[in-house]
């Protein structure tokens, strides 16, 4: 028996959460910290309740992809650190973290968000890479929403270091006022299934006992990029269709709660 | 000539001098060396007589006999189970320690609990190797079902108890809920959906201030802004007489 699964279940069917939220209601406070490391190039950390996230993004000169010779990269990587829950251990990345990183890397790449095109600097030998990392401070529940949005906020304060324009290197030590060529911003929404009630932002307890789940990433507009689902119990359609409703409404107010913090 | 350094609810360091002298006796969480008594953790001094006690203000929860916890089950043994007490060292509730009935050999012990329950027991016996065995035979000693758990620090559970349970009964009367608390530190709490959460907020709040004084009339005062329109329904109350005797154990001196 998971902790408080049993009422979690019960409380779910009756429209009632542990916690004495709405289903549907974000954890306070939303808060997001900007540029809180001098050596990246844009990062951000980012509370949902007691979860906190921090993402940093690095920029490097590489050889683009024979595939793609007139186009950059991004890469996106995440670790569950041990301080953030008893539950991760050190060491290579597990299924947990893997999935996480890959669900925000899809969500953005998928958007096109970046606009790879721009990152080009000479067709088939120089382009910039962009290299995110996802570390968890804690985790208490809703790590993919966190994340995606602590993602986001570090990929809108980047700006391009300075690059030698004789000898080429970089200096990681200045910034110019140049950021990155964002044209989407996707943010994600896990919606959780409870005994058949929908849920957004669950504590660890709420997503432990979860039927199944469902990561929808969106921009402004409302075009979904990527979706992703979890947990062991299957979905119908009206289901998803139910859950995409609640994820679209929910980035909106994610959006704002972000642009609160970064125009 | 003797004298204590330091007066009473004083927060002190480990490695604090608290007295001089051999007029003054160690006690819990205090050692004494040459003609001195330091505190042995970070915590609240008491001086009931001539002895010196801290309190310690965190830490692990040390397994005492006689104490009432909240377990989980662990695993199945031959014959009984093995319980989670929440420390690193787990218990073991014996099969003729279960159940005031008779368990049959042969029969599904994991129909009386399964692994993952969690229950109420007490503690029998431990040993110096931290073996410690449990009871489950005493009234209020049951599986739990329904409601829900939280954990809080196992050294604030005296204040969440209050004087003769007098802060656990405000809160229950408040809320209408069906309270436990185990000196571990697991709370099972088992009432409406809004009387569980204003209990539980309420029980953090204590654990959040359980150094200030006069906490009982903060809390009776907290309780009354934010009962709002709970019903307080004796339902899940459990019956006056049955149980509510073995609430006397608990009730430690208020510190």
């Amino acid at each position: 028996m998971i902790i408080n699964q049993e009422q979690i279940r019960e409380l779910a069917a009756q429209g009632k959460r542990l916690d004495g939220r709405e289903l549907q209601e974000y954890r306070s406070p939303i808060k997001v910290d900007l540029n809180i490391s001098w050596t990246a190039e844009g990062s951000s950390q980012v509370q949902i309740g007691e979860t906190v996230v921090m993402a940093g993004v690095k920029l490097s000169l590489e050889k683009p992809y024979n595939d793609t010779p007139d186009e950059g990269g991004i890469m996106i990587n995440s670790e569950l650190t041990p301080l953030s829950s008893s539950e991760y251990e050190s060491g290579p990345p597990g299924i947990k973290s893997i999935e996480l990183a890959r669900v925000i890397d899809r969500g953005i790449r998928e958007a096109k968000a970046i606009d790879m095109k721009k990152l080009c600097i000479t067709p088939g030998e120089k382009a910039w890479f962009v290299t995110v990392d996802i570390i968890t401070i804690n985790d208490a529940g809703n790590l993919f929403d966190t994340a995606g949005i602590a993602v986001l906020a570090a990929l809108k304060t980047a700006h391009y270091p300075v690059v030698n324009s004789e000898t080429g290197a970089i200096n990681y030590k200045e910034k110019t006022d140049q950021s990155l060529p964002l044209t989407k911003e996707p943010v994600s929404v896990t919606v959780y299934k409870v005994n058949g009630k929908f849920l957004v932002d669950p504590t660890i307890q709420e997503e432990k006992s979860a039927d199944a789940r469902l990561t929808i990433a969106s921009d402004k507009k409302g075009t979904i990029s990527a979706i992703q689902k979890g947990g062991d119990a299957p979905l119908s359609l009206e289901e998803t269709d139910a859950m995409i409703q609640i994820a679209l409404e929910k980035a909106t107010y994610l959006r704002k709660e972000l642009n609160k913090f970064v125009n | 000539m003797s004298q204590v350094l330091i007066n009473e609810r004083d927060i002190v360091i480990p490695g604090q001098v608290l007295a001089e002298g051999l007029d003054y006796l160690p006690g819990e969480n205090t050692y004494r060396k040459d003609d001195k008594i330091f505190a042995n953790v970070l915590g609240i001094t008491s001086l009931p007589g001539r002895v010196v006690k801290v309190t310690p203000l965190s830490g692990p929860y040390t397994p005492k006999v006689g104490d009432k916890i909240i377990g989980q089950v662990g695993d199945i043994l031959m014959s009984g189970w093995r319980i989670g007490t929440g420390t690193a060292y787990t218990a073991v509730l014996n099969v003729k320690d279960a159940s005031s009935r008779f368990i049959k050999s042969g029969e599904d012990l994991s129909r009386i609990l399964a692994i993952g329950d969690y229950a109420v027991v007490k503690i029998t016996k431990v040993t110096s190797q931290n073996l410690i065995d449990l009871t489950m035979r005493e009234p209020g000693l049951r599986r739990i079902n329904g409601g829900r758990i939280m954990k809080i620090n196992s050294h604030k559970v005296p204040r969440v108890i209050g004087k003769k349970a007098s802060m656990i009964n405000l809160i229950k009367d408040n809320t209408g809920c069906d309270i436990t608390v185990g000196q571990n530190g697991l709370v099972w709490l088992r009432g409406s959906a809004e009387g569980e959460i204003l209990a539980e907020k309420a029980i953090k709040l204590i654990e959040q201030k359980s150094h200030e004084e006069g906490l009982t009339d903060k809390m009776e005062k907290f309780l009354h802004e934010n009962k709002g329109n709970i019903v307080v329904d004796k339902k899940f109350r459990r019956e006056e007489g049955e149980e509510s005797q073995s609430e006397e154990s608990f009730s430690e001196e208020d510190q």
